[in-house]
């Protein structure tokens, strides 16, 4: 038992080293449940440990990619999002703001348009997946918020995407 | 390419640049083919209000590319008795501006002007014109509407203003100007996006889209009072507002039952009707002149494409079918042609197509240009444009043959909409 419970410190830690992109929420919680680990090493970690928390979970991915002018979700991150649609499902009490986001070409209305159907896709993958509408509300920012400011692929294809906000409990 | 007009016109504009870097930077490429050879006389009275407007009358001249300013050194004239009109026919001038500006006891600015045809020893037209303290550009405004009207027959659109938005990393400031992009005035200031600036046919109004709420909704302002109005706020993206050319009507695009789609209200939210029903994204409405026909952006065909339909509803016609993608289209005023963004080879292009042809020609060289209006006299056009790595303001003549480059002072500006003639 001990040496799972130090090999998921290190892993969490490792995790949180390694991870560059994630959100915050992901980017920090880690740390304190390593924490927490630590001082109470005799109790077990499975129940009180949310998935949502857990940085090698699935789960801990928070953003959907898309090619250019696309809004359906792609094969790769399927899994994903069925992952996050268990969750909520399991999770009644859980509510997440889908954000759709696009890159700058096109008008920045019509990019409106394409991030709310990229959002209203994930929603929708979610619903099938099990998540109440009631769980999920879906948004989007257009080209109005972008992550990477370059006029390139490398920065563009930051910016497609929709993001998973889950709210604080 | 700074194409410079000629020698003296070059000494003027250096001058002109350097004096407008207070506020912004204006950098004017091409010319017209037949440009009007018109002499400005700096007025008599208060040196520096004149010295103020003659910059203003020249800037806005110049910007349509419709003229040629001919050197007045040496020559002071302020009275049609005073004009020794050989002189300036020697100097190649056709019309001759002249006049005097004062400041009153109270602030108010009086400023008397006279257009001269130079040829026919004639007045043309002569104003007085009285604005309040600070309106000095104002004044210039409206001489070099007088001037356009008279000499080339079309209304001026000098006085009117713009509206645009100014991003400043996350700071988002909707902003109205002067038609010059001078005399900046912050309507809204936020943290969250603006976007799709647009006014009410008599000026009074703004409606815009704003982030505020957590999600694109739709905001009715009025630029008198600075009240403001919630108008639509359902599900998912509320935006793209445009009014009718009677101000009764308000289209818009909602996402509240499934994808983008046109809806019609009254500018205060109420009697939402539904008009478009495609299952792609139907954005950007606007009203044709006569308020019959919308022209919008749809990729229901695929790509994203520039529609047609008629304002009641139903029987949308597809009128663009260039490679890439064509957005944001907008009526000219005489209803004729329409403007819109091209997206093609990775680059944005300003286009006009003809309705009865349907010829489609660029009128920029590419680049990141999104977003263009015409003034509401149909002769130039105001778009979004990038240089030096921001988001800056640009106009090009409607003949594509003059374009003018409008640096703000920070940050990014986008969604430019040209306001209308009060």
């Amino acid at each position: 038992m001990k040496k799972l419970v130090i090999s998921i410190v290190l892993l969490n830690l490792l995790a949180a080293c390694a991870s560059q992109k994630p959100h915050e929420t992901a980017a920090h919680a880690p740390v304190a449940k390593a924490a927490d680990v630590a001082t109470a090493p005799a109790t077990s970690t499975s129940t009180e440990v949310d998935a949502l928390n857990d940085p090698k979970s699935i789960l801990a991915g928070r953003s959907v990619f898309y090619p250019f002018d696309v809004s359906a979700v792609q094969d790769a991150d399927k899994p994903l999002v069925q992952a996050h649609a268990k969750y909520l499902s399991e999770h009644a009490n859980r509510t997440v703001k889908l954000e759709g986001n696009c890159d700058e070409r096109g008008s920045n209305e019509y990019n409106l348009g394409l991030g709310q159907r990229r959002a209203d896709g994930v929603q929708k993958m979610l619903e099938l997946g099990g998540a109440k509408a009631t769980q999920v509300t879906s948004v989007s920012y257009g080209e109005e918020m972008p992550k990477a400011a370059g006029h390139d692929e490398a920065s563009w294809s930051q910016n497609r995407r929709t993001d998973l906000n889950y709210k604080a409990k | 390419m700074l194409k410079v007009l000629s020698g003296l016109l070059g000494l003027w504009m250096l001058a002109h640049t350097s004096m407008a870097s207070a506020a912004l930077n204006i950098e004017i490429i091409g010319a017209g083919e037949h440009q009007i050879p018109v002499s400005l006389v700096p007025m008599g009275g208060d040196a520096k209000l004149a010295q103020e407007i003659n910059e203003v009358v020249s800037g806005d001249l110049l910007r349509t590319g419709l003229f040629r300013l001919v050197d007045t050194t040496g020559k002071t004239p302020h009275e049609p008795a005073e004009v020794n009109y050989t002189d300036w026919q020697l100097r190649g001038a056709e019309a001759l501006a002249i006049g005097t500006v004062s400041l009153q006891a109270n602030g108010r600015i009086e400023a008397r002007f006279r257009l001269l045809d130079v040829l026919k020893h004639t007045e043309l037209v002569g104003q007085a014109v009285s604005v309040g303290n600070g309106q000095v550009r104002a004044v210039g405004h409206r001489i070099a509407d007088l001037i356009y009207e008279k000499l080339t027959g079309n209304p001026g659109i000098f006085s009117t203003r713009i509206a645009y938005v100014n991003r400043q990393g996350r700071s988002f400031r909707l902003i109205v100007a002067d038609s010059d992009g001078y005399n900046e005035q912050v309507v809204l200031k936020q943290n969250e996006p603006i976007m799709s600036p647009s006014w009410s046919p008599d000026g009074s109004h703004l409606a815009y889209v704003s982030f505020e709420t957590g999600h694109a909704a739709v905001f009715v302002q009025s630029l008198y009072t600075n009240l403001r109005k919630i108008v639509a706020d359902y599900r998912g993206s509320n935006s793209a507002p445009a009014w009718s050319p009677d101000g009764r009507q308000l289209a818009v695009v909602l996402t509240r039952d499934g994808g983008s789609q046109i809806y019609l209200m009254r500018p205060d939210g109420s009697e939402l009707r539904r008009i478009s029903f495609s299952g792609g994204i139907d954005t950007e409405p606007n009203f044709s002149p006569d308020g019959q026909s919308l022209l919008f952006t749809s990729d229901r065909g695929g790509s994203a494409q520039v529609y047609r339909m008629p304002v009641e509803g139903g029987g949308a016609q597809r009128i663009t079918f260039a490679s890439g993608s064509c957005f944001s289209p907008r009526y000219s005023p005489d209803g004729k042609s329409f403007v819109f963004t091209h997206l093609s080879g990775g680059r944005f292009y300003i286009s006009v197509q003809d309705f009865q042809t349907g010829q489609t020609e660029a009128l920029t060289e590419g680049g990141w240009e999104k977003k263009p209006s015409y003034a509401p006299n149909g002769k130039l056009i105001l778009f979004a444009s990038e240089a030096r790595g921001r988001g800056i303001l640009a106009t090009v003549s409607s003949d594509g043959r003059v374009k003018q480059h409008m640096f703000t002072q920070s940050g990014d500006a986008r969604e430019p909409v040209w306001g209308p003639n009060l």
